[in-house]
């Protein structure tokens, strides 16, 4: 249970010893040294973020701003959904893949303006993901810039994040409709960019101030003082993870990978055949006319016993049949909850399957998702 | 926190209080700290026999899986069924109301090869400075 030393020098966000102040329990994350929890424990940060509101700082995450005359052909280009569609303010999820149609990373593309695009991706790829997008950007009449380093990310969610960052804003929160964003004044600072977005399956805003020490702690306190009438958690990685678990929200390296394609993974209905060329595309309409032979499936389990990733999947009779991406406790829900690939003949909701933990089988139910839907709340 | 004299540590965390052939075994307040929230508690049955530095079981956190080493050689008299349903007595009392199983010691003379409080005490404030260094 103790963590190996390293000596390799992990990256740290402007707020590192603010996290470290305020107790919080630091892993190596992507390469990253990030909160994985703070004094209050993964259960408490994970509910209040269901039931009031928690505060991340995801400044491990990766910008990459495509800009120039043909950026929306590049974009088009490398990522799967249909960025012609997005109007300037809004935002979808979407994917960059590789040309076998397996994932170089997920990412969530933001239209800045008629020809500027911000892509938001992950923390344990993003030298790789730049590269990639730089090099497979160049025939277009386009700039593409790593601009991770100039924004501290910060996620407010929950279904108080609204009233609370209504304290702190001049902005029409209300008007932000889901996946959309606007630029407006936070915590005095100009220009800020808030997105309706985020990573827990709960309602919420993420906001991108400058990435310096002050500004970022400024902003941070500020957050968490205006947050204490709705119960705010300082949430780490840990309640990341089983928030986005609960709402099956997949993770690269887990879900989804250099080795998984698109419709393994489910994630076909962000992707836009109809579009037009992309990088994937063929070897994806291949997939779909040959048929796939493994796809993604939520596991509740039925006897005593937590699914981890990486555990094997038994069919009825016992025999090896898949394997676990993500699975946990789910804090919420108070049950034990997986995803997991088998094969398309027991994916059916209902069927019983099984999965070997430290030798033993425990019986598991294939069952509908997301685990966790929040509920509609009247406007 | 102070660990206390009334029993012996071993490097994995685990604790034993022995009270004449019988011992009680749980996790150390740095154990169950280092887990964060416990959700599940896995458990041999009365009966089964243990070798020291054995696996007697699990015990997970909502993040991690953690191996329970027995202390001491022996046999299994009695398991806190509690912890089943309600793990998280693990974090609130470790060294109370949390014990793990007793057992009846088969070869007391390895409570020897235990740490007593103050040396367990300097060993996880050792593991504390590594981990903040």
């Amino acid at each position: 249970m103790i963590a190996p030393t390293t000596t390799i020098e992990l990256r740290k966000t402007a707020l590192n010893a603010t996290h470290r102040q305020m107790g919080a329990k630091m892993v190596n994350f992507g390469g990253w040294d990030m909160p994985v929890e703070y004094p209050a424990g993964l259960l408490q940060e994970h509910l209040a973020v269901r039931t009031g509101v928690g505060i991340f700082d995801v400044s491990h995450m990766g910008d990459i701003r495509v800009h120039g005359p043909d950026a929306l052909a590049a974009v088009q280009h490398i990522s799967m959904n249909d960025a012609s569609r997005l109007a300037i303010g809004q935002a979808h999820y979407s994917a960059l893949l590789y040309p076998q149609g397996t994932f170089v990373d997920d990412v969530i593309v933001h239209r800045l303006a008629e020809s500027d695009f911000l892509l938001v991706i992950n923390a344990g790829t993003r030298e790789k993901d730049f590269y990639w997008v730089r090099d497979n950007v160049k025939g277009f009449a386009c700039k593409a810039e790593d601009v991770g380093d100039h924004y501290t990310q910060l996620a407010i969610q929950g279904p108080r994040a609204m009233d609370l960052l209504a304290r702190l804003t001049d902005a029409n929160l209300p008007a932000i409709k889901n996946y959309w964003f606007t630029h407006a004044t936070v915590c005095g600072l100009k220009q800020v960019l808030i997105a309706r977005t985020g990573y827990t399956g709960e309602d919420g805003f993420e906001i991108y101030v400058p990435s310096d020490p002050t500004t970022s702690e400024m902003v941070w306190s500020r957050v968490l003082q205006a947050g204490a009438e709705f119960g705010i958690k300082p949430c780490g990685l840990g309640a990341r993870n089983t928030l986005r678990l609960e709402a099956k929200m997949a993770l690269y390296g887990h879900e989804i990978s250099e080795n998984i394609t698109v419709l393994e993974a489910g994630l076909e209905r962000y992707c836009k055949f109809e579009k037009g060329e992309f990088i994937g595309r063929s070897a994806l309409e291949r997939q779909k006319a040959t048929g796939i032979t493994r796809t993604l499936v939520g596991l509740e389990m039925q006897e005593r016993g937590i699914a981890r990733d990486g555990y094997n999947v038994l069919d009825s009779a016992g025999r090896e049949t898949g394997y676990v991406t993500s699975g946990s406790y789910a804090p919420y829900l108070k049950r034990n909850i997986a995803l997991a690939y088998v094969p398309p003949d027991f994916a059916a909701l209902g069927t019983t399957l099984a999965v070997e933990i430290r030798g033993q089988a425990a019986k598991a139910l294939v069952v509908s998702t997301p685990f966790y839907k929040r509920p509609k709340r009247a406007a | 926190m102070a660990y206390s004299n009334d029993r012996k540590y071993t490097k994995d965390h685990e604790w034993i209080k022995v009270s004449g052939d019988s011992g009680t075994i749980g996790i150390t307040d740095y154990a169950q700290h280092a887990l964060g929230d416990v959700v599940f508690v896995e458990l041999p049955k009365v009966g089964a026999r243990l070798a020291a530095s054995q696996s007697l079981g699990t015990v997970e956190s909502v993040k991690a899986v953690s191996e329970i080493y027995s202390p001491v050689s022996g046999e299994v008299t009695e398991v806190n069924v509690s912890l089943a349903n309600s793990p998280e007595t693990i974090n609130q009392d470790p060294h109370g109301a949390a014990w793990l199983i007793k057992v009846r010691l088969s070869n007391p003379a390895e409570l020897g090869n235990l740490m007593d409080a103050a040396a367990y005490q300097a060993y996880v404030a050792d593991k504390e400075k590594e981990a903040t260094a």
